[in-house]
């Protein structure tokens, strides 16, 4: 028999007390005392840049065969969600993705790295949503979801670098921002984080549940190991369309529009400079610059 | 005062909203619109009459001790209930840490669009504004119109040119302070160890990268950047992976537009690339004769930088005596 009692206490980190009565061999087990209920990761499965082709003719950049991968952003802050998870106990660790196209293979990726179920919102109705509209749909799937002590993202993605979803997730679900982390520490119902400003870094405290943003600096994400990828794939994904949650789908029309999209020009001299000797090049490299104006007396 | 067309402008930088009150100033004359610029802090109304000799038609000022330091939602509510109040068509937001989840925040509050670093702006033929950004991690310069308003832009720093001052003068409205409560605190600030010049103004940038095998060849860097009167920069992972540099250039560091990059043991990623495209002349020095820092490269040396740099700087005193 398994008796499950939660309540909430002083704030929102809620406390869970799980209790075991095995007929006469009486265990009780306690655990979680701390600890957190439920950390949730916004994943965005990003176009793998670097593996991006442009058509020279046109400009125009090959996105549709490129490969798609987890945000590296994104990675960091399911890497900090694993580390919490280890730290401080029996959290669930779930991982939230909005998207137009299939994403099993980045969701197996996460739930290698660590996560114990991976939810996607997966909807052609998303396919022309801009930073509002994933916002919109994040939020409405974390409700869903249930209670959270934390909401996790990086602050920007690999392939549009907008940076502007965190911000405008914890707008609508009226929940404190603690943006740009590079170092994340959780304690009590609240986090101490530092954030990396252009010329400090700020510490700040925030109450949970609170939405976190990260950069890169913040880990070095794991890879996962054969052994992590092989119980990943017991683990559950969710799939919900639009119509499982509550959206206003009037609400998802973007309020902006893409009028085009071209690699930029480049329009270099790209001359090699040879020699027969390091100071033959170095001669012919610095009289190149003196004469192109760049190096001065 | 609905139906008035107005472009507001804000940054907690102060360097940025004059920068940007330049490119909106511009925005405003096209389109008959008043320039607006918001104004927050504590014994700040001293900077109204610059704020306008650099454009702005009109500033609002938000003076209090509460404001002293910039708190999110104590600025995000001044902000927003200006917005409500005063309906500007455009609002363009300084592109800092603090800056953009601000213009998330504003944007969402009002149900506005919002495109982010915008490094152009202009008005199209239907009068939208279109915004123009660096996209796919430097693969790509996105052009982004706005089909609702008001329309919300973030713009990075640098990106356009501070105006100079003009004799012109214009109409201060104090606004009424009401502080909205904090839903973080701040407990400490530690200044960045940064150098006293910063990269983005330098003329020359003798920058490393993974062909750097150990934190004190750095030195071979500096001597050459002294010789040519520039500074040392360092591609991301030095910085991120291996924490010899406190900064990076690239597109998630610092944008740079020297008149001479040198991009030593740096293999050339994209991002690096979308951080220093807008060079004046690059030169790339690299083992690797396939790196891709060559095809952007007006100069490639396929060397060894431990060799190459000790004799391009001694080539250049030479030649410049």
């Amino acid at each position: 028999m398994a008796l499950v009692f939660s309540f909430k206490h002083g704030g929102a980190c809620g406390k869970l007390f799980i209790l075991f009565l095995n007929g006469l061999n009486s265990r009780i087990a306690v655990w979680g005392l701390d600890g957190l209920k439920r950390i949730i990761v916004c994943l965005k499965q990003a176009i793998d840049v670097s593996q991006l082709k442009v058509d020279p003719a046109t400009r125009q950049l090959i996105t549709a065969a490129a490969p798609k991968k987890i945000s590296d952003f994104d990675k960091n802050a399911l890497e900090e969600a694993t580390k919490i998870k280890e730290k401080t106990g029996n959290a669930e660790l779930c991982t939230l993705t909005v998207t137009s196209e299939d994403a099993k293979t980045v969701l197996r990726e996460a739930l290698a790295m660590g996560a114990d179920k991976a939810y996607v919102v997966n909807d052609t109705g998303l396919r022309n949503v801009d930073t509002f509209g994933t916002a919109y749909v994040l939020a409405e799937a974390i409700k869903k979801i249930g209670e959270y002590d934390l909401i996790l993202c990086g602050e920007t993605s690999l392939d549009s670098f907008s940076g502007l979803v965190g911000a405008r997730l914890a707008e609508l679900l009226g929940l404190p921002l603690v943006s740009s982390i590079r170092k994340l520490s959780v304690e009590g119902d609240a986090v101490t984080a530092e954030r990396s400003l252009e010329e400090s870094i700020e510490t700040v405290k925030a109450k949970m549940p609170c939405v976190v943003s990260v950069t890169r600096e913040i880990n070095q994400p794991r890879i996962p190991s054969l052994m992590m990828i092989m119980k990943a794939s017991k683990k559950e994904i969710v799939n919900w369309a639009l119509a499982d949650l509550s959206v206003q789908k009037e609400k998802l029309a973007s309020k902006i529009e893409l009028v085009e999209v071209l690699a930029p020009k480049t329009e270099r001299k790209k001359i090699r400079i040879t020699g027969e000797s390091v100071q033959e090049i170095a001669e012919k490299l610095a009289k190149a610059l003196i004469q192109e104006g760049v190096v001065k007396r | 005062m609905s139906g008035n067309r107005a472009i507001g402008v804000y940054s907690e930088k102060y360097d940025l909203m004059l920068e940007m009150l330049g490119k909106g100033r511009e925005l405003a004359d096209k389109q008959q619109a008043e320039l607006v610029a918001v104004l927050i802090g504590y014994n700040v109304a001293d900077k109204a009459s610059e704020l306008m000799k650099y454009g702005a038609d009109k500033v609002y000022l938000a003076d209090d001790p509460s404001l002293e330091r910039f708190q999110a939602e104590a600025y995000l509510g001044i902000l927003h209930s200006l917005a409500v109040d005063y309906e500007p068509e455009t609002v363009m937001i300084g592109s800092t840490r603090n800056g953009k989840p601000l213009a998330a925040r504003l944007a969402t509050r009002l149900d506005a669009g919002c495109v982010p670093d915008c490094t152009r702006l202009g008005v199209d033929e239907k009068g939208r504004l279109v915004g123009e950004r660096i996209a796919y991690g430097g693969n790509a310069t996105a052009k982004i119109a706005f089909t609702k308003k008001p329309q919300i832009v973030t713009v990075p720093q640098r990106a356009f040119d501070k105006p100079s001052p003009k004799d012109r003068s214009g109409q201060v409205v104090k606004v009424d302070v009401k502080v909205d409560a904090p839903k973080t605190e701040v407990v400490d600030v530690k200044p960045l160890e940064t150098s006293n010049v910063r990269i983005e103004e330098a003329e020359v940038i003798v920058s490393c990268g993974r062909g750097l095998e150990k934190k004190e060849d750095r030195a071979l860097l500096d001597e050459l950047a002294v010789v040519l009167g520039g500074q040392v920069g360092s591609s991301r992972p030095l910085a991120e992976d291996r924490k010899w540099f406190t900064e990076w250039v690239g597109l998630s560091g610092h944008k740079v537009k020297p008149k001479l990059y040198i991009a030593c043991g740096i293999s050339g990623v994209i991002q690096h690339v979308a951080g220093i495209r807008d060079s004046k002349v690059i030169v790339a020095i690299n083992k690797d004769e396939q790196a891709p820092i060559f095809e952007i490269a007006d100069y490639g040396v396929v060397g060894n930088l431990y060799e190459i740099l000790p004799a391009l700087k001694e080539a250049i005193e030479k030649q410049l005596q």
